[in-house]
């Protein structure tokens, strides 16, 4: 084995391929992004197929065809993609898989690089039964990857690895196989028709739930020997123990390291089925536990229930020491046990910033062509106006100078609530004081879930007016191929998806296709379609200033 | 070769080039037989926000984050955000700052900003004109940060070598931009 400088995606990337996996589809998101851009260019090297599909609905379902039709499959999101495919989560963990199904679930704790809530995507876990894998490191994204592939042959179930921002853009010396260039052991692909296994229509549906919850207590049989849970540490006559996973793990070493203290710490490499009989085994002599882990409370409360059982008297602490929101680290750790062992901690809480400095916030890039839109909806928009604002370089919008967004969810939702908003209004009877609603969105976003709404809106008869801003790229995630470029994530070219021919399919009859560039044009067309009684649409085209310096860069080498 | 840990805060404004800094000094170090953790932020954050990363070497490194007060050095492309780690400093911490002020708020200066860097690192604060030098020598003002590496290796404030770097150099440039940042680096050698 060599070792080689990785991040936590891209040791995904290499041990997915040496798990050798045929199909690999995904969405875009921070920060679990890196994964598909690595596929996208290494893919053909390695007999893998390789899409960015058009949400993570789409990219599970992909990826699920693949797997009936005999393909080892990975697909990768961030942690709200997994809201976005839960509805084909669900009975996929019903159907069980053919060939091995690996799913990245990137959460993001403080919201890094993440609008819309702090998910701890854990919780997906009791609602699919779907076994679950918390690696720490890069290594451990290497070695979980190949495991989950593993455990997903054996057991006919998709696995999750479930990473964190810290994980996944983390960096460290991984000790990686020997990779070999080209198409390694493939089987062809075939489709067995088996509806027995693959349709989920009642009354067969219930008998696969009672297959599914069978099969993980065998998933838990096996994770009680799993040595991705193992024990560290000693002084067991301290008669206090913790209990700890992902990066968690980590920061916990380091904090034990800190304080001087040889603490018994159980890790867990598996989230769900939990080592219920290794935890009570290790709970069993202690007075105290700790249990730590990032945002949600969930492997405290499991580890409460097994302690009720095995030993009442032990206390387990946890989200009483330490806090729900945002990441962990170090300090936090070691404040959490000093406090649960009444230790005096000198130094740390002396750390504070004598000077008070202003958040700076994130900003259009120099040169985007957000910066000729955003200041001539700001100024022609009346008083009142409501904005609508969505996912992507485009909700800066809601950021000085611009401030232009009244409310920013999930992806595509601003239309959607828009709609709702000018529906609203369109009840009083004062038409002359109606409010005006403007509702923002990218193209990456319109592709993803921008387009039901809109259809919704078309059909239910409200008028907001909606800018699409078609930079010809997804952009924020760092340039992925979206169905509006007539590239694919493999670069090949395909059919160019033309947004102007979409909106007009859905029936949307006050359309203009325009360079932002050109503000006199803009600006009247705003101020004419604010008058319309039916929905109307800008759409705004103009490359990403960044991928126009970057092509340009490109012919500069040719 | 150090036996205790080296901590290492980068930070700056996201598009300064922190990620290729951070990787450039992970190769060395592993290079180096260190164990070498580090940790980045990519998205939203890098859209022009505070950006700040971690690396450490040593010879057993846990966690990629390191406590408040634990950075051996602060190595800052911009004064703004060098002023933000104030929180890792201790009476050792080296502030390597390029002297290279980005403007967000209108309550806060560029003189304000120094004035406290010098007032609360004192000794310890190197404020070096990157920018401006290597806008001046290599008509490029993008490769600054492989200077104030440079800087770091060459007045030994970062215990790796300059073979390890140049290595590492050459391991993560691009052939195209190669010989520019080799030079950007090389630069420093002279002050």
């Amino acid at each position: 084995m060599k070792k080689e400088i990785l991040i936590g995606n891209e040791a995904i990337v290499k041990g997915s391929i040496v798990s050798g996996v045929d199909f690999v589809s995904g969405y875009p998101g921070c920060p679990a992004a890196e994964i598909g851009d690595e596929f996208g260019k290494i893919a053909k090297q390695f007999g893998v197929y390789f899409e960015w599909s058009v949400n993570e609905k789409v990219a599970l379902e992909s990826a699920i065809g693949a797997s009936f039709s005999g393909l080892k499959s990975l697909v990768n999101m961030k942690s709200f993609g997994i809201n976005v495919c839960s509805d084909s989560l669900f009975p996929l963990a019903y159907t069980g898989t053919k060939a091995g199904m690996v799913i990245v679930m990137a959460d993001d704790p403080s919201c890094h690089s993440s609008a819309q809530s702090e998910q701890d995507s854990r919780g997906y876990a009791y609602l699919s039964h779907i076994p679950i894998l918390e690696p720490s490191d890069p290594q451990e994204c290497y070695d979980f990857i190949k495991l989950g592939f593993e455990i997903s042959e054996k057991f006919k179930t998709p696995v999750i690895l479930r990473t964190t921002t810290r994980v996944n853009h983390q960096r460290m010396p991984v000790a990686i196989d020997e990779i070999i260039e080209g198409k390694n052991n493939k089987i062809t692909a075939k489709f067995i028709k088996n509806p027995h296994q693959f349709c989920t229509m009642p009354p067969r549906v219930l008998e696969m739930k009672k297959e599914l919850l069978e099969k993980i207590e065998q998933i838990r049989d096996y994770v009680e020997k799993s040595k991705t849970n193992k024990i560290t540490g000693h002084l067991i006559s301290q008669k206090f123990g913790i209990i700890a996973s992902g990066i968690d793990y980590l920061h916990t070493i380091e904090a034990l390291e800190e304080l001087g203290l040889d603490l018994p710490v159980l890790k867990l490499g598996f989230f769900y089925p939990l080592p219920n009989k290794k935890i009570a085994k290790f709970i069993k002599d202690f007075k105290q536990v700790l249990v730590i882990e990032e945002v949600d409370p969930y492997l405290e409360k499991e580890v409460k229930i097994i302690a009720k059982e095995i030993n009442s008297k032990v206390q387990v602490f946890g989200k009483d020491v330490l806090p729900e929101i945002g990441e962990l680290n170090t300090e936090k750790i070691i404040l959490a046990i000093a406090k649960i062992k009444k230790l005096k901690i000198k130094n740390i809480l002396k750390f504070k910033n004598p000077v008070k400095i202003p958040r700076r916030t994130a900003r259009l890039c120099e040169g985007c062509p957000y910066w000729h839109i955003f200041p001539i909806i700001k100024r022609i928009a009346p008083e009142g106006t409501v904005f609508g604002g969505d996912i992507g370089c485009n909700m800066i919008a809601g950021l000085a100078p611009h401030n232009i967004q009244d409310y920013l969810f999930s992806m595509g939702a601003g239309l959607g609530i828009s709609h709702g908003v000018k529906k609203s209004l369109q009840q009083n009877s004062d038409k002359k004081t109606e409010q005006k609603v403007i509702s923002i969105i990218g193209d990456g976003t319109f592709f993803h879930s921008g387009i039901p709404a809109l259809v919704n809106t078309v059909f239910n008869k409200s008028n907001p007016l909606l800018i699409i801003l078609d930079n010809r790229i997804t952009a924020m995630t760092g340039h992925q191929q979206n169905p509006g470029m007539g590239q694919t994530g493999m670069g090949e070219p395909t059919e160019e998806l033309k947004i102007e021919e979409i909106v007009r399919a859905c029936g949307v009859k006050n359309v203009k296709l325009l360079d932002p560039i050109n503000a006199k044009e803009l600006e009247d067309t705003i101020k004419e379609f604010l008058t319309k009684d039916e929905v109307s649409i800008i759409i705004c085209k103009r490359i990403c200033a960044l991928l126009e310096k970057r092509q340009k860069s490109k012919q500069h080498d040719q | 070769m150090t036996n205790k840990t080296f901590n290492i805060i980068i930070t700056g404004v996201g598009g300064q080039g922190i990620i290729t800094l951070l990787s450039i000094i992970n190769e060395a170090a592993f290079v180096e037989g260190y164990d070498v953790k580090s940790s980045e932020l990519h998205g939203l954050s890098q859209r022009g926000g505070s950006v700040k990363s971690y690396i450490r070497f040593g010879k057993n490194v846990h966690s990629p984050l390191f406590s408040f007060g634990k950075a051996d050095l602060v190595l800052s492309l911009e004064t703004t955000e060098a002023l933000r780690a104030l929180v890792y400093k201790n009476p050792k911490t080296i502030f390597v700052v390029n002297e290279n002020f980005i403007f967000f708020d209108k309550d806060i200066s560029k003189d304000f900003i120094t004035k406290k860097l010098n007032d609360l690192v004192k000794k310890n604060l190197y404020l070096v004109s990157a920018s401006e030098t290597c806008k001046k020598e290599l008509s490029n003002e993008v490769v600054s940060s492989i200077y104030l590496l440079g800087y770091c290796i060459f007045k030994g404030i970062i215990p790796l070598k300059p073979e390890s770097v140049e290595k590492a150099i050459e391991k993560i440039i691009p052939l195209k931009y190669l010989e520019l940042n080799k030079k950007a680096f090389n630069l420093a050698k002279k002050i």
